[in-house]
């Protein structure tokens, strides 16, 4: 069984993104770090970094495979989590929690793209199956 | 038995040496009249000191734990571990190969020249291609040349806006590895619901800002897209190119070629495909070829025929220039020689007949006891997925590891990603149906257990020198250098 948090929203990709007014938290879903195992590395984009949606936002590496992780939304990176550099398990322990980047939204109509977390959990239950 | 696992450094003791030198006859000079002080240590290097036997036992005991195809079946998907016949060693042991010199004039190496043409136009004959250079010291390598062609071409046709490199989901993950390395971007198409192509996906990708597609076909699901005459007209319309990626080479000898599939640059395995050592360091040789519009751009030097013999050709200003030091790793080119002339073109299609039909037993022999996401006839490596048994609680891992306890390398897992818990088994042809029948036996035997003994399963290996390594352990917390216990400099 996986974790879905009310309130959040999320990506096809299995992000998911907390917003704050004009800022958004990005990390990946409890399904994801489930299916990826143990991380063992997250590679984290730089500050200032302008991506566009879409685009690579960092790496997640575990002890099966390295996985992009993909901005859903396009804008600036404002903060990084650094403390994954050394913990990165606590992507695994708590995934909705261990936030990867803040981006200052670029356009906040992309955020309605995403999906909410009924609809993301019944999108996970399909990708099981 | 004992278990020694101590370190070279461990067996260390003061005084004990492996060498004895006769006095002098010279005088001695000091060191620091020989060297500036910046180049020398300020004390000695703390090198284990022990005797001749010491060392042969100590390596001798490591190599005993390593697991090779001259030890045992080793069913990797994708790495085609197939036996090294002994012969290869012979010749690349003869001393017109063994003992020349790459700075030696050409014309005192004729013989080493035209093997390097006649490989060049053996494996082109086997690609469909028009040449070859030998140069990349590796897939990947070859891989990042390939693309470096890809690039010069567009360029050279005053083509600027090619960023794009288009890969499927299935690829092996060297493919974006060098396109990205290579400078371009990655655009993943999906694959269908057969494992091949989308087709759609395709046609939505190409643009006049993709340089090329990178395929393999046969793709890591083991299966031949069959659309790959329709695939190759999507991205030459497009005016890309499409790069082969020879890994699963193994399953098309003598029978089909990647320039007749409409493949613009491919590279081989000599390492996997032609019997080369593979793993251990190899080293490897990645061969690329192209077709006639890309000649130009193939990294250099090349071995050409001329009126006076043999010669390397430097003057080809078109070239990506020289992908590695002198002419790759020539050694690897004659064993993978002896063995094209060992086989023979009959032997190479007998080699790709036998290793499907190889896989394809395996395959009917354990579908009942694992999921098959793909059931259709495979090529040379059979997918299955390991989900039945994780449903019970036994990961693929585990499955993996219990494997060692009947003595098998187990086979590549977790990959392609598009297939959950993911295990993917090549058997090459080299293996007899005995082998692959007590592999079977023991894959049978662990699905039973993961029905009745998960525990089992989990808690495996239990043969090996160490017990269940901590994976994640050692990637987050690597140890990679000796500290010893006093605590002192080495």
């Amino acid at each position: 069984m996986f974790k879905v948090i009310e309130g959040l929203k999320y990506s096809k990709e299995h992000e998911w993104v907390k917003v704050e007014g004009d800022r958004a938290y990005m990390g990946i879903t409890d399904y994801a770090q489930k299916s990826l195992g143990e991380i063992v590395y997250v590679e984290l984009p730089e500050k200032g970094t302008v991506l566009a949606e879409g685009d690579t936002l960092g790496v997640v590496e575990s002890v099966k495979a390295a996985s992009d992780i993909y901005t859903p939304v396009s804008g600036t990176v404002a903060d990084i989590n650094e403390e994954l550099l050394d913990s990165p398990g606590n992507v695994n322990n708590s995934p909705y929690e261990s936030w990867i980047a803040v981006i200052e939204l670029g356009n906040v109509n992309e955020l309605d793209t995403l999906m909410g977390a009924g609809e993301y959990e019944k999108f996970c239950e399909e990708e099981e199956d | 038995m004992h278990q020694d696992i101590s370190l070279i450094f461990e067996k260390s003791i003061p005084g004990r040496e492996a060498f004895s030198l006769p006095e002098c006859d010279v005088p001695l000079k000091d060191i620091n009249e020989l060297y500036p002080a910046e180049l020398l240590r300020e004390k000695p290097a703390n090198l284990p000191e022990v005797s001749e036997v010491d060392v042969i036992r100590h390596f001798t005991a490591l190599s005993k734990r390593n697991h090779g195809v001259d030890s045992g079946f080793y069913p990797l998907g994708s790495c085609t571990m197939k036996y090294n016949p002994k012969i290869n060693e012979d010749a690349a042991a003869l001393p017109g190969f063994e003992k020349i010199h790459p700075y030696q004039d050409p014309k005192s190496i004729q013989g080493a020249l035209e093997l390097m043409y006649n490989m060049d136009g053996m494996l082109s004959e086997i690609t469909g291609m028009d040449r070859v250079v030998l140069q990349p010291a590796a897939g990947a390598h070859g891989e990042l040349a390939g693309l470096m062609i890809i690039k010069a071409y567009h360029e050279h046709r005053q083509d600027f806006k090619r960023k794009k490199i288009v890969i499927p989901d299935t690829a092996h993950g060297t493919n974006p590895a060098s396109a990205a390395v290579a400078g371009f971007d990655v655009l993943e198409v999906k694959s269908a619901a057969d494992g091949g192509v989308d087709l759609e996906s395709l046609k939505n990708a190409m643009s006049d800002e993709v340089a090329g597609l990178m395929l393999t076909n046969p793709n890591t699901l083991g299966l031949f897209d069959r659309n790959i005459g329709l695939i190759a007209d999507i991205v030459h319309q497009a005016g890309g190119l499409l790069y082969y990626d020879g890994a699963n080479a193994n399953a098309i000898l003598g029978i089909s070629r990647p320039g007749d599939m409409g493949f613009d640059v491919v590279h081989l395995n000599l390492h996997k495909t032609f019997s080369t050592p593979h793993g251990g360091g190899g080293p490897g040789s990645g061969p690329v070829g192209v077709k006639k519009q890309l000649i130009d751009f193939l990294p250099g030097p090349l071995v050409e025929k001329g009126k006076d013999g043999f010669y390397l050709n430097h003057e080809r200003p078109l070239s990506i220039g020289r992908m590695k030091s002198f002419y790759g790793n020539f050694g690897i080119v004659v064993r993978a020689y002896a063995y094209i002339l060992t086989m023979g073109a009959k032997g190479l299609r007998e080699v790709s007949e036998t290793a499907v039909l190889n896989a394809n037993y395996i395959m009917a022999k354990l579908k009942d006891y694992y999921n098959l996401p793909y059931d259709t006839a495979c090529m040379h490596e059979v997918v299955f997925s390991g989900q039945r048994q994780k449903e019970l609680g036994v990961s693929t891992l585990d499955i993996a590891k219990r494997l060692l306890d009947f003595g098998y390398h187990p086979p590549t897992i977790y990959f392609p990603l598009i297939v959950k818990e993911c295990m993917m088994i090549e058997p090459t042809e080299t293996e007899s149906k005995e082998t692959l029948d007590e592999f079977i036996a023991a894959m049978v035997q662990i699905a039973g257990e993961a029905e009745n003994d998960p525990g089992l399963v989990r808690g495996a290996p239990y043969s090996t020198a160490v017990a269940r390594l901590d994976e994640a352990k050692a990637a987050r917390n690597p140890v990679l250098s000796y500290v010893p216990l006093c605590g002192c400099d080495i």
